[in-house]
């Protein structure tokens, strides 16, 4: 009975091309969505880890206001003293950069790029894993006296100079002309997919000086010697901050100092909020996918109604004709769900080379949207089918 | 006709349908014996029930009350599924509107119930072709209904009727759809397998030339058998 009935079911899909291209179309589209959202999704999720990991996990960093990010105008910026002040009574740190940072244009001959410029210190390179990779850092003379020269990054190197050496050359932001001391070391997207090779970074006196006009400092980064000592760190950087900003005991923090693994967290957070997202849309793409398949099945319902009443009316078997409908949809359906993963993985793969991300396979979605795509089918597919085939022959065939 | 020997026995055969006040009666009693072998045809005017006995007749339908015995065996005492296995054993039907499955070839249509039966597909495709030629269409096996005329769309779906060799064949107007030379031609065929293969046939029409291929015409009124006679000679 199975054998035959497999055989009428494969009959049923090849005389209603149309309407089973349509099924398969509705699921593939649905399950390839949902699959390439989640698994790009992971990807990013994955390679933001990885960039935090490779920032490393001795870094802590400190912004004023109460919140990381934005709506942390209100409190006062940090002043430059806050720097020596943490330099000179903090013991374990290895380096502390103070950041400063300014949109500005840097121009050379006739070529210009808006970039970010960041006036810091040597500490900058040291506390954010950077290398020089020709030319050289800043000179002590040079900090103090906030000279006019800079280390510029991979970005800024290839829209102003090409693939010249730009050490030695002169860039101009603003008003006033530069001297390149510098190249970084390439490094590519950050975890959050700006471009960290699209830098400027000058003393930061010349910076305060020239383009931002006050003492502040938006943020400063300590490296910590030994990763075992940060919290320890944390608490005195804390306890002095609070100290030097005259906050009474019973107030709270006007500024923040992130650990890695707050970084971390607030990062991979995002792009999780951000997974789930695109999760949840691909998912209506499923639920449309399984909508448009139920249209399908509705408009034809008539039609096969009446083929279930010649079926009946012949000597078909009601569980006969069921297992066929069954049939017929999980065919349909998993068909649909297989070529669908199919092109999810290869969309994926592609897309995940061009996003710069890790291809993660994740089996649990796609078996859940495998699953998830029968379901569809069977519901679509076989309840219609039931209904009929429990009508008296004659009134399968009278069916309008 | 009312021996022990009948094939198919009716007695006080009622059909209502709906209920409350938009019931209504079809069939308000009906007593038929047909026996092995019999042409009967079934006449009446538009409305007096003959397609609702019909249904009754081929286990498509359940009647509201009454008695109907197959070769002996009550049939409103059987399950669903034993009915369906009655159809497929014993019963061919033949409807007004060919009730052909839509793309599919003539052939596989025909195949249908042999398929529903288990047969081998060797000779069910053996089977499937005698049927196609015994009706006259050898060559049109893979034709699908929309090539086919009026006239050939119901020859296949005779074959289909009688691929199973049943032991009654019945057809609820077969030539109401057709024009006068495609009417008598399936008129000689159905008259051919019940004289040649001795299949009981039982079929309702309107037209007294198609009634004169049968040995014996029964005339419904209202819901209740007005006249049930033998025919003097054959045609
Ligand atoms: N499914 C149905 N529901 C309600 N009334 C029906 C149904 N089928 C037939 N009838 C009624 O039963 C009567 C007999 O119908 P039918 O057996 O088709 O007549 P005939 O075939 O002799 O023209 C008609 O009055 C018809 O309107
Ligand atoms: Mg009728």
């Amino acid at each position: 009975m199975l054998w035959n009935t497999l055989l009428l079911a494969l009959r049923a899909i090849r005389r209603n091309l149309m309407r089973s291209f349509l099924t398969v179309l509705g699921i593939v589209i649905g399950v390839a969505a949902v699959i390439t959202m989640v698994t790009l999704g992971n990807g990013a999720t994955q390679s933001v880890s990885d960039q935090i990991a490779g920032m490393g996990s001795n870094l802590l960093m400190l912004r004023p206001g109460q919140r990381f990010g934005p709506g942390s105008e209100g409190a006062p910026n940090f002043k430059d003293t806050d720097i020596e002040a943490i330099r000179n009574q903090i013991g374990s740190i290895e380096a502390v950069a103070p950041v400063v940072n300014k949109t500005a244009t840097a121009v050379y001959q006739a070529k210009n790029w808006s970039t970010v410029v960041t006036g810091s210190s040597n500490d900058y390179f040291q506390a954010g894993n950077w290398v020089i990779a020709s030319g050289r850092s800043f000179s002590e003379a040079e900090e103090r006296a906030g000279k006019a020269v800079c280390v510029i990054g991979e970005t800024v190197r290839d829209k102003l100079f090409g693939r010249r050496n730009p050490v030695g050359s002169e860039i101009r932001i603003k008003q006033f002309a530069c001297e390149v001391i510098g190249l970084l070391k390439s490094r590519g997207q950050s975890a959050m997919g700006s471009d960290q090779d699209d830098a400027v970074v000058m003393p930061l006196h010349t910076v305060q000086r020239r383009l931002t006009g006050n003492l502040d400092v938006n943020m400063i980064m300590i490296s910590v010697r030994n990763s075992a000592a940060i919290d320890a760190v944390k608490d005195q950087v804390t306890r002095l901050l609070r100290e030097r900003r005259n906050i009474a005991e019973n107030e709270e923090d006007d500024f923040r100092v992130m650990d890695p693994r707050q970084i971390s967290e607030t990062l991979t957070g995002t792009t999780r909020i951000l997974t789930m997202l695109l999760g949840a849309v691909a998912a209506v793409s499923l639920l449309v996918g399984g909508i448009g398949i139920m249209n399908i099945m509705l408009v034809s319902v008539t039609e096969r109604t009446r083929e279930i009443g010649i079926r009946l009316a012949i000597g078909a078997l009601e569980r006969e004709v069921l297992l066929q409908f069954l049939i017929e949809a999980v065919v349909l359906s998993s068909l649909g769900g297989l070529i669908g993963i199919a092109l999810a993985t290869g969309a994926t793969i592609g897309l995940a080379r061009l996003m710069g991300i890790p291809f993660l396979f994740d089996a649990g979605i796609n078996l859940l949207s495998f699953l998830f795509s029968a379901a569809i089918g069977v519901l679509f597919g076989f309840f219609p089918a039931r209904r009929a085939a429990r009508l008296d022959p004659i009134e399968a065939l009278r069916h309008e | 006709m009312t021996g022990a020997a009948a094939l198919i026995r009716l007695s006080a055969i009622s059909k209502t349908y709906g209920s409350g006040q938009a019931a209504f009666q079809a069939l308000k009693g009906i007593d038929l014996s047909v026996a092995a072998g019999e042409f009967v045809a079934i006449m009446g005017p538009s409305g007096s029930g003959k397609s609702t006995a019909m249904n009754i007749l081929g286990c498509l339908d359940t009647p509201t009350t009454g008695r109907y015995e197959f070769q002996g065996v009550a049939v409103e005492g059987m399950t669903r599924n034993q009915r369906a296995l009655l159809r497929r054993h014993y019963l061919g039907f033949v409807f007004q509107g060919f009730n052909l499955l839509a793309r599919t070839t003539a052939l596989e249509n025909v195949e249908l119930p042999l398929i529903y039966r288990g047969d081998p597909a060797g000779s069910r495709h053996q089977a499937a072709r005698a049927a196609l030629e015994q009706v006259g269409l050898k060559g049109w096996e893979h034709h699908s209904p929309n090539e086919l005329s009026g006239g050939q769309q119901q020859r296949v779906a005779i074959a289909r009727a009688i691929v199973t060799r049943p032991a009654v064949l019945l057809a609820d107007e077969p030539t109401g759809n057709l024009d006068s030379r495609n009417s008598r031609e399936i008129m000689d065929l159905i008259a051919a397998l019940n004289r040649d293969l001795g299949i009981t046939v039982l079929m309702v029409t309107h037209e007294p030339d198609m009634a004169a291929y049968a040995s014996r015409v029964v005339h419904f009124v209202d819901g209740l058998v007005e006249s049930d006679r033998h025919n003097g000679g054959h045609a």
